[in-house]
């Protein structure tokens, strides 16, 4: 301090200062209701274009070429095993990723390494995981079939598991292909950093009271995160899952640089129903490793269509991708109020 | 000094030793054994040897950072999660080093509970607080667990006030039903020992006193070694004092003789309040 500093004015409650918290508040409403004017002007026009569309035809056909036929229903049913299979592969492996980093991992040079790296792989742009995914899963890196390295190698080429008459071939091709597998593979891979950012985050947001408390009644440091770290981390974690899996459902870049079809008028594994499903149990294995297709590039594949009446179709299209996002978040949001309701916070 | 020996005169006139001198010196509980204590390469504790006798309590006081915290958690191995610390010399348990290796840490825990200065009730129910610790050690029967808990409430003296809200969150308790909370929890494992880091610093007088009631109560049965920053109340509660200066044991022992006639200069300037 440069000596006793005494102020000169007594600061007077300026008249003033109301009018700038009154402006500050406009500029935050302004910046709240654009946002969702746009969004119902957004909504309108797609539903407007959508109206006469969108109709039970629409939902229960597969694609065609003429555009009062066309159904999105080979999209639903693909999108659907994507984000049933991503969220099988990656809700685990990102909370236990968390976990490890978050109550066992040593802080060691190369977890730090993981840790600062995580944040810059959540912002790699989505089609560099496409090509990965081609190369890693798609491809598997030229290891298998008849032109494979191993093949040429050894001699002995490897193109699939359990072949069987009854299947019509292999049931799990290698390498995979342009499959459902492969699209669900590189869609973990590319939301799993904000699964695990976010489920550290809610991790570490449970005072360390909690844990030394446990710990002091004898409670192993897994009965400790079991009983109390992760009921109290539950909601905050699957703020994060819904989250990326929402981001996951929409993306187009990489399953159109997987080479995801865009004309397909077959279900994967031929499984369009629960009731064939009941008959054919062995379609959970081969529906994943059947070709596909997904919403986001249905709805891709009609924009581009020269015949106009595709627009609308499209529009339907739209319509029901924003369906099934808002069905899966409030079907999280209820998942995670009533995880929440557990905690006597 | 007056408050501090009218403290003992107090505890004396409600019956606690019975016109004898002090307390005699009981078996030994825990016993620490030229103890030392590192924080990496910060040495916390400086060859500590000093013995916790069953069934009183031991007051641990000094001015904050002297390590007596430190020494109160070795006593269950609580220092153990903090990574890079480490001791030499030994902790015993009824004669058992506590720190060999083929001591499970579990069963240690179990046998030396701990109640921390912060009340930490569990974001669950009062009923499912106080039964974790049998839970978590396998305890499945519902009977007998509503049995535990009921009795673990009831030596924590808080049965009678929550008796009817057994299903309520915990967090809507007072502080200091919180705590007593926490001592309930702790009793719950039945332990021999508990631990207990300044219990009530963080509560009102009246929840202060009720928590130094049960204490007294509860050295019955279990042995007690509490760290507390207040005097009075270590000259309140405790039948063994110990001071704690920089790492070091400066004193050990009765609680009467050590506020009264300390052997030692440092001690004597510390319960004097002129330092610390």
């Amino acid at each position: 301090m440069s000596g006793p500093e005494q102020p000169t004015s007594t600061p007077k409650l300026r008249a003033s200062g109301k009018k700038d918290s009154w402006f500050f508040a406009f500029i935050c409403w302004l910046a709240t209701w654009s946002s969702v004017v746009v969004l119902i002007v957004l909504l309108g026009a797609v539903t407007y274009q959508a109206v006469g569309w969108l109709d039970w035809q629409f939902l229960t056909s597969f694609d065609s070429r003429r555009p009062e036929k066309a159904g999105i229903l080979s999209g639903i049913l693909g999108t659907l095993w994507l984000i049933g299979l991503t969220s099988l592969f990656s809700v685990p492996i990102g909370i236990g990723a968390a976990i490890y980093l978050e109550e066992y991992a040593p802080d060691t040079f190369l977890t730090r390494i993981i840790r600062t790296n995580l944040a810059n792989l959540a912002g790699v742009p989505s089609i560099v995981y496409g090509i990965l995914g081609l190369t890693a899963f798609v491809r598997m890196f030229g290891l298998f079939g008849q032109e494979g390295y191993l093949s040429r190698a050894l001699g002995v080429s490897i193109e699939g598991f359990f072949w069987s008459d009854h299947y019509n071939g292999y049931l799990i091709p290698l390498p995979f292909g342009r499959v459902v597998m492969a699209g669900a593979m590189t869609l973990t891979l590319l939301i799993l950093p904000v699964i695990i950012i976010a489920s550290q985050e809610a991790l570490r947001a449970v005072p360390p009271s909690i844990r030394h408390a446990s710990l002091a009644l004898g409670a192993t440091r897994w009965q400790t995160i079991w009983f109390q770290v992760l009921p109290a981390s539950i909601p905050g974690i699957m703020t994060g899952v819904i989250l990326s899996i929402s981001r996951a459902i929409g993306e187009t870049a990489p399953l159109v640089m997987l080479g995801a079809m865009t004309f397909v008028y077959f279900a994967p594994g031929d499984v369009d129903s629960l009731g064939y499903l009941a008959e054919h149990p062995e379609g959970l294995v081969k529906a994943p490793f059947d070709t596909f297709t997904a919403i986001p590039i249905q709805i891709f594949n009609w924009v581009r269509q020269a015949k106009a009446e595709f627009k609308n179709v499209a529009a339907a299209g739209i319509v029901v991708l924003l369906f099934i996002l808002l069905l899966l978040n409030a079907v999280a949001v209820y998942l995670r109020y009533r995880s929440s309701r557990h905690l006597h916070w | 000094m007056a408050d501090i020996s009218a403290s003992i005169q107090n505890r004396d006139a409600a019956g606690d030793s019975s016109g004898e001198a002090g307390p005699v010196e009981q078996t030994t509980m825990i016993e620490a054994r030229n103890l030392d204590f590192y924080y990496g390469e910060n040495q916390a504790l400086f060859d500590i040897s000093m013995v916790v006798p069953q069934r009183a309590v031991t007051a641990l006081i000094g001015p904050s950072g002297c390590g007596k915290s430190t020494f109160l958690r070795t006593l269950n191995r609580m220092n153990d999660i903090v990574e890079g610390t480490r001791h030499t010399g030994e902790v015993l348990l009824e004669n058992e080093d506590i720190y060999d290796s083929n001591v499970d840490v579990v069963e240690l825990r179990k046998r030396v509970g701990m109640v921390f200065q912060k009340s930490t009730p569990f974001p669950k129910s009062i009923f499912d607080n106080v039964a974790y610790g049998p839970r978590i050690h396998g305890m499945r029967d519902r009977a007998q667990l509503a049995e535990i808990v009921e009795k673990s409430l009831i030596r924590s003296a808080l049965w009678k006030e929550v008796k009817d809200r057994l299903k309520d969150s915990a967090m809507a308790l007072s502080g200091g039903q919180q705590q007593r909370l926490c001592i309930a929890r702790a009793l719950a494992t039945d332990p021999e020992v508990l631990l207990m880091d300044e219990p009530a610093s963080a509560l009102d007088p009246a929840s202060t006193s009720r928590i130094e009631d049960l204490i007294f109560e509860l050295k019955e049965n279990y042995t007690i070694v509490i760290v507390t920053h207040n005097m009075q109340q270590a000259a309140r509660v405790s039948d063994f004092t110990a001071f704690f200066y920089e790492g070091r044991l400066i004193e050990r022992g009765d609680t009467e003789k050590l506020f009264t006639n300390p052997d030692e200069k440092q001690t004597q300037d510390y319960i004097t309040g002129r330092f610390g």
